[in-house]
């Protein structure tokens, strides 16, 4: 069971640094801080103690952070500039099970990684294994309480959510919310990544339109139900959506997560008008990545300067200039902390005021239903 | 001779680490789960999902196949013929060369923008009142696939039936005809049946050809319809669930079916051999 790979975030990295370059042509580095001002602009409020602490360690041994995704290659630059310690980035496009298995069979040797970014799933399994040491960060209570560990060995970084992409140019009116994909409008307009089976993106997709029409959590039947009739409607295209069937508009209207929506729409630029938009029907199906300290980190004030540097205002914004959802959003906004140029580049920010997630239990459950049921009920 | 023996080794060598290696550990794979021996994974094979991918992949296969054989011997006995210009000749064949190995997502890709719902040639002819897809055409099924396939298949036919047409001696048609055999009757009774061996093997290759596709039709459908390739990669390389005891299962069932199909060819081509003098 590997939902949460990261394989499937990166699915569509053509996006190549788009996150990071993205947000410059509106006169923003990071974070929605003026580039310009970013080198010499002070560092988040950080404890004291902690700083000169990590500075005696000097080093900081990352694993699997892409630096064009979710900003990483901006926040990663960031830490080193601001603390003067050296950061080593292992095997940046490994997937989450490799970042396990690293601190298993490094254990002892000082190339060990400190601090790992995993898919819930293995945030699970390595907190079973014990593989991972508690700190809680000073941004703690911001952080929604389904999506971390209690006692604080793992706790979510940054999250996304299903969103409609709509190529403007052939949907001529954008739909708005999941009743609207059944109008005969968009007949042949519809598309998903993937199989629902194979592809988490269009797992996602089934799981957000069970949520929009009657079922929860534990019942994605509806979901099925839902895109059965897209497919009677013949509005269902089968055709596995890519950023380029999206933009040359023979998928128009695309359910993909939203980082990679808005991605595509950056993309689009200049060739079509691509519209991002969260249905508002139902509270929003998310996805989300985990932050943990390794047991067995070499580094480990280091670590935990990282964590809090990580989970700052700073840290947090940076994510939303790679497209990614910080998991502290919506206190971010409700504290108005979030620069109103960066807030223009996203869909409203009330979209994501509920956002929930399914469990380990829930996802293993879908699974078992999907795959009895979608070759059944959707035939094209 | 040592020489000979020593290549003769490699081969063996060769196909024991490819071939015959690869088959067992699949074949055990699939027997084994978490807990010892299980019948559970072959079992699976049962399932309705995965017989109708079975199903999927075998009618696909044999019509594109057999489609492939019929166009691909026709054009290329049209291109061959002595009257025939060669020109033609040179470009049919050369477009085959490319078209033969034109596949993948970049094959499904131009038929979705040409013949796709919103393809320009469905457009097009929407606009000229031929609507297809309210007539019943979707590129989205097992004839749209079918086309698809058909794409590489024939001129895949064209190049390995091309030898065994030009081998067809003129000499014969022309005892043929100066015994009085009509056109029909030299085809039925000379030519198909010279030609038969390399058709049957033609048809094996092609169907072999669309059983272990994978990327055209998954770009094609996302696997909504389901082809035994398709399934397989959801539990093996899929994001959503990993099951590769089932995929070991499926795989075992696919050389199963080649299996059969090759036995079944081998039979054919005894019989349709049977007329030509013991060599």
């Amino acid at each position: 069971m590997s939902f949460h790979r990261r394989g499937v975030l990166k699915a569509s990295l053509g996006l190549a640094g788009l996150g990071v370059g993205g947000l410059g042509a509106g006169g923003l580095g990071y974070g929605g801080i003026p580039r310009a001002m970013a080198a010499d602009m002070p560092g988040p409020a950080v404890p004291a103690d902690l700083v000169a602490a990590a500075k005696k360690e000097g080093q900081i041994n990352v694993i699997t952070l892409p630096r064009d995704w979710a900003n990483w290659g901006a926040t990663m630059d960031r830490f080193q500039a601001l603390y003067g310690v050296k950061l080593d980035d292992a095997n940046p496009d490994g997937s989450s099970a490799e970042e396990l298995q690293a601190i298993r069979s490094l254990k002892s040797q000082s190339r060990a990684p400190d601090v790992v970014d995993v898919g819930p799933s293995f945030a699970a399994a390595g907190t079973k294994e014990t593989l991972f040491q508690p700190y809680k960060v000073a941004t703690w209570n911001d952080i929604p309480a389904d999506v971390k560990d209690a006692g604080g060995l793992w706790y979510g970084d940054y999250f996304g959510v299903e969103s409609f992409a709509v190529n403007t140019n052939v949907a001529k009116t954008v739909p708005q919310t999941w009743a609207d994909l059944k109008k005969p409008d968009y007949k042949g307009m519809i598309a998903l990544n993937g199989n629902p089976l194979g592809a988490g993106a269009a797992f996602g997709a089934v799981f957000a339109a069970a949520l929009a029409n009657g079922g929860s959590y534990d019942d994605i039947a509806p979901g099925i139900e839902f895109f059965g009739e897209l497919a009677r409607l013949g509005n269902l295209n089968p055709a596995v959506a890519s950023p380029a069937s999206l933009i040359a508009g023979q998928t128009p209207v695309v359910i993909n997560w939203d980082y990679l929506s808005l991605g595509y729409k950056k993309q689009a630029e200049g060739k079509a008008v691509i519209e991002v938009l969260v249905p508002k029907e139902a509270p929003p199906y998310g996805n989300f990545y985990c932050q943990a300290i390794s047991a067995y980190a070499p580094h480990p004030n280091t670590a935990k300067l990282w964590m809090e540097y990580v989970y700052s205002d700073e840290g947090q914004l940076a994510f939303l200039g790679g497209f990614a959802h910080p998991i502290r959003f919506n206190a971010l906004v409700a504290a108005g902390k979030v620069p109103e140029a960066l807030l223009k580049t996203l869909p409203p920010a009330d979209a994501y005021k509920d956002v929930k997630f399914a469990t380990q239990e829930q996802a293993a459950k879908a699974q078992k239903t999907l795959q009895d049921m979608w070759p059944r009920v959707v035939k094209i | 001779m040592i020489l000979a023996w020593f290549f003769i080794g490699l081969f063996i060598a060769v196909s024991a680490a490819f071939m015959l290696a690869p088959t067992v550990m699949l074949a055990i794979q699939s027997v084994v789960g978490d807990d010892g021996l299980t019948l559970e994974f072959i079992q699976s094979l049962g399932d309705y999902r995965y017989r109708v991918a079975f199903q999927n992949s075998l009618v696909l296969s044999v019509a594109s196949a057999t489609v492939g054989v019929i166009a691909g011997g026709l054009i290329a006995h049209a291109v061959l013929k002595p009257g025939a210009p060669g020109w033609l000749r040179a470009t049919v064949t050369s477009f085959s060369a490319v078209a033969a190995n034109f596949a993948g997502v970049p094959l499904a890709f131009a038929f979705i923008s040409t013949l796709g719902s919103l393809g320009l040639l469905t457009q097009l002819l929407k606009g000229w009142g031929l609507d297809l897809y309210g007539n019943g055409f979707s590129l989205y099924s097992i004839s749209g696939l079918t086309l698809v396939y058909s794409y590489f298949q024939v001129p895949l036919m064209v190049i390995i039936v091309t030898p065994a047409i030009e081998a067809l001696r003129p000499a014969w048609r022309e005892a043929a005809d100066s015994l009085g055999a009509n056109g029909s009757q030299y085809w039925r009774m000379v030519g198909l049946p010279v030609l038969a061996p390399s058709l049957l093997s033609g048809w094996i290759l092609l169907f072999g050809s669309a059983f272990s596709a994978y990327a055209t039709a998954y770009a094609l459908t996302s696997g909504n319809i389901g082809l035994v390739t398709t399934e397989i990669s959801n539990v093996l390389s899929g994001n959503v669930m990993a099951s590769p005891q089932t995929g070991a299962a499926l795989s075992v069932g696919m050389i199963v079916v080649m299996v059969g199909v090759l036995a079944l060819s081998a039979l054919l081509a005894r019989r349709a051999a049977r007329w030509m003098p013991h060599r």
